[in-house]
């Protein structure tokens, strides 16, 4: 599985070369967005290179920084049959890629109340019953832009091990690259989503000192202490912050 | 990789490492936290707040005549997208309980609560649900659950970090409500970090005197957003949600409460009304408006939507004067420029240095100081290290991290932060990462107080949108646990109130009035309101898009 994971996408010393060539003078590329030509800066992502070409992005961009998974890209690279698969934000651009954005994915979402859900195996036979059509391909583990260990923890889901999945599938950034590659029609990151709630709510030991805190703020314990800050003129309050002492 | 020429001085970044290793295990202070007197000098030379232009007068409005953050008062004094005349306000296209603008935490946070308290809710957002500033919070929030922390000293440090001026009563309910929050957050299903026994990991944050800052390691927010808009999308028969349906204007009624609000498809270009009891604006920050040219850490949407409507329905601003600029933003590579580097690194012990490898600042001071510290260290010291392209920026040394916290720390702690620098061969196990201040955090906003009502009847803000809470200068981790404190007393006190609210004839008049404060004030602008979205397009290309003033409302 190991060389299955390396092989999944373009080995990234290309784009670190690309990269490095800033340091000289502005390249360019040429790149097919949705099938047209343009001419846009080597060292881009993804996402800069549609904006340089001109488009003014509505859906395909969110935190733009990796964390909300708005901006799913799948690409393929001039002799090469492969289907590859990125976020625009992170994804450098090469020469001759032809790419288009995913501007949503449909996803199975079930409604539930999560107060009323058992932490076991039985909650994913239940919710996600296609969770146990994987057949165990890896391609959306292939297709993860986070290099995320996605069948892995869909097998663990299978088992009912909701510890690794939360574990596994901390990362996950909800992009669907999985979902819309996966031939057993499965929403890993949902199936991903509900194993961390799960873990959250019913599975991680208590806090006993967060416990004894909120009942302290229930009885008023603070009370008084907040009223006399809440009162205090700026200089007083100004001398007991510069004098308080540090953990 | 970095170039060569960094070579020398990354030498000496790793030449003192073990010096530095030693002094942070001593216990002490690496570096003398400063006095009053010399965060005030500093932050006077050099925070960019304080340049001669970078605030103005405000010639209209309800905070007419008062100093404001100049890109705001110009994104203030502009015209509206609407011409009121054309909407028939008596028969509107969606009725509710509580119109929420907005789909980051904050507005979840109170669809879920007033959705439990009995009330419906439409919660109207520009981009997706959770394409919020709250899904990029890495390094945690703030919560006084230790034995030896208590929400009092959490109070001081919050208003101490604000420079006094935070409103009491918000600072209170903040760090009051805290614990409480943490609790919320895990019965919904939000994986906290946590020691083996079972108790909360803390770590500390810039300006905090004790260790209160949770977090999921370094995807906090991804891991509450996407829980709380899981919970939220479990209630498709309370809550309805429009995506791409930004509200445009505020509704009012004739006895000048707010009603609602006017939504704009950005996709199919339609408007729509919607009548609503109450209307909570929890639409973010400022960050993509780019104060001062500075690149932001912000998403794609932030660009102050809710300030410019609830300004002309009335709403009063507070502390519109002061702009947050997060010390570590990377510089290096281009690519990233701008991205957020969580302060929870600097919690887990990383440092600052400037090109000689040495420490010029404490590590962990309020964000505008250390801001400044770093600003000052580039510009008037002259001791940063250039980019290939010409940004500046200091060190910020990570390996120290492994060494203090053992080996594996990194990758444990802070997945996200070495997924985004690996992608270009650096490997911040090994090496540093290249960081200045970054635009960040929308520090003031619509006032509200403790209930989050403001000064329009109807009318509540939480979140970013909202000013008070956090004075001038906000903490870490004290959004996160903003947006959940507010967004939950939002949806509860427009909850309480929708129960007796009674509307009067709708109105979009005082859109008809702002118009009329412009041309009194004889303030030419071609600039139309709310932003909506930045645009990234090269000046040569919007030169050949001859149509664009009329075709597409967004350009």
């Amino acid at each position: 599985m190991a060389t299955q994971t390396t092989a999944k996408k373009k080995p990234v010393k290309q784009t670190e070369a690309k990269a490095a060539k800033k340091d000289t003078q502005k390249e360019m590329v040429t790149v097919f967005i949705m099938g047209k030509a343009h001419e846009v800066p080597a060292d881009a992502t993804i996402m800069g290179a549609i904006e340089y070409a001109g488009y003014q992005i509505k859906r395909g961009a969110g935190c733009r920084e990796g964390f909300c998974g708005a901006c799913a890209t799948v690409y393929r690279m001039p002799g090469d049959y492969k289907i590859y698969t990125g976020l625009a934000c992170t994804t450098i651009v090469e020469d001759g890629m032809w790419l288009s954005q995913l501007p949503a994915i449909p996803s199975q979402k079930p409604v539930y109340d999560i107060n009323k859900l058992d932490p076991n195996v039985a909650t994913f036979q239940r919710l996600y019953p296609e969770v146990f059509r994987c057949v165990s391909c890896n391609t959306c583990t292939k297709a993860c832009p986070q290099d995320l260990e996605v069948m892995d923890y869909i097998n663990a889901a299978m088992r009912g091990d909701i510890e690794a999945v939360m574990d596994l599938s901390f990362d996950c950034l909800s992009c669907g690259l999985c979902a819309i590659r996966c031939p057993a029609e499965i929403v890993q990151y949902n199936v991903g989503l509900l194993a961390r709630r799960l873990y959250g709510k019913y599975l991680a030991k208590e806090s006993k000192q967060l416990k004894k805190r909120i009942q302290e703020v229930k009885e008023h314990k603070f009370d008084k202490e907040f009223n006399e800050l809440m009162k205090m003129k700026k200089e007083e309050l100004k001398k007991k912050y510069y004098e308080r002492d540090t953990e | 990789m970095y170039p060569e020429y960094m070579r020398p001085s990354l030498e000496k970044v790793t030449q003192s490492r073990n010096k530095r290793f030693e002094l942070e295990k001593s216990g002490k202070p690496v570096f003398p936290p400063m006095s009053a007197e010399e965060r005030e000098n500093v932050l006077r030379k050099f925070h960019p707040d304080y340049k001669p232009d970078a605030r103005r007068k405000i010639r209209i409005g309800p905070n007419k005549g008062e100093e404001l953050t100049t890109e705001v008062a110009n994104m203030l004094e502009s015209h509206a997208r609407i011409k009121p005349g054309i909407f028939d306000l008596t028969k509107p296209d969606y009725e509710t309980d509580i119109l929420i603008i907005g789909g980051g935490g904050a507005g979840c946070a109170a669809a879920i609560i007033a959705m439990q308290k009995g009330a419906k809710s439409i919660i109207s957002t520009k981009l997706r649900l959770g394409d919020a500033n709250s899904m990029m919070s890495q390094g945690g929030m703030q919560a006084a659950v230790t034995e030896q922390d208590s929400p009092t000293l959490h109070y001081l440090d919050a208003i101490g970090g604000g420079h006094f001026d935070n409103k009491p009563e918000l600072v209170h309910a903040l760090t009051e409500d805290g614990p409480e929050v943490v609790k919320w957050l895990e019965d919904l299903g939000v994986v906290w970090d946590k020691l083996e026994d079972g108790s909360l990991q803390v770590l500390h944050g810039g300006g905090t005197s004790r260790k209160r800052m949770h977090s999921c390691r370094d995807y906090t927010g991804a891991i509450i957003m996407r829980t709380l808009m899981d919970e939220v999308r479990n209630h498709p028969d309370k809550i309805t949600i429009l995506e791409f349906m930004p509200v445009v204007e505020l509704i009012m009624d004739q006895k000048a409460q707010c009603a609602g609000g006017v939504l704009y498809n950005l996709e199919t270009e339609e408007y729509f009304t919607v009548k609503a009891r109450a209307t909570i604006i929890a639409t973010g920050g400022y960050g993509r408006l780019h104060i001062r040219g500075f690149d932001t850490t912000n998403h794609y949407g932030a660009t102050g939507d809710g300030l410019v409507i609830a300004y002309r329905a009335g709403a009063k601003l507070l502390f519109m004067d002061s702009v947050q600029y997060h010390p570590t933003g990377s510089v290096f590579p281009e690519q990233i420029a701008g991205f957020l580097i969580t302060e929870k690194i600097r919690g887990a012990g990383g440092q600052p240095l400037n090109k000689h490898g040495e420490l010029f600042v404490f590590p962990r001071e309020p964000r505008d100081v250390e801001s400044s510290a770093f600003i000052r260290e580039c510009l008037d010291r002259k001791n940063g290290i250039a980019t290939p392209s010409g940004r500046l920026g200091v060190w910020l040394d990570s390996p120290l991290i492994e060494m203090l916290q053992g080996e594996g720390y990194i990758n444990k702690q802070f997945p996200a932060m070495h997924r985004q620098f690996i992608r270009y061969g650096i490997d911040i196990t090994k090496e540093p990462m290249l960081v200045y201040p970054s635009l960040h955090y929308q520090n003031g906003g619509i006032e509200i107080n403790e209930k989050c009502e403001t000064n329009v009847p109807g009318l509540y803000v939480a979140g970013e949108a909202s000013g008070g809470v956090h004075g001038r200068n906000r903490l870490m981790g004290n959004s996160v646990l903003d947006y959940n404190v507010f967004g939950r007393r939002a949806g509860k006190y427009a909850t309480e109130y929708v129960k007796s609210a009674k509307l009067g004839v709708l109105s979009l008049d005082h859109i008809t009035d702002y118009e009329a404060e412009l041309k009194k004030a004889k303030i030419q602008t071609g600039l139309i309101t709310p932003v909506l979205l930045p645009s990234y397009t090269p000046e040569d290309v919007r030169k050949r898009q001859l149509t664009a003033h009329y075709e597409g409302t967004l350009r």
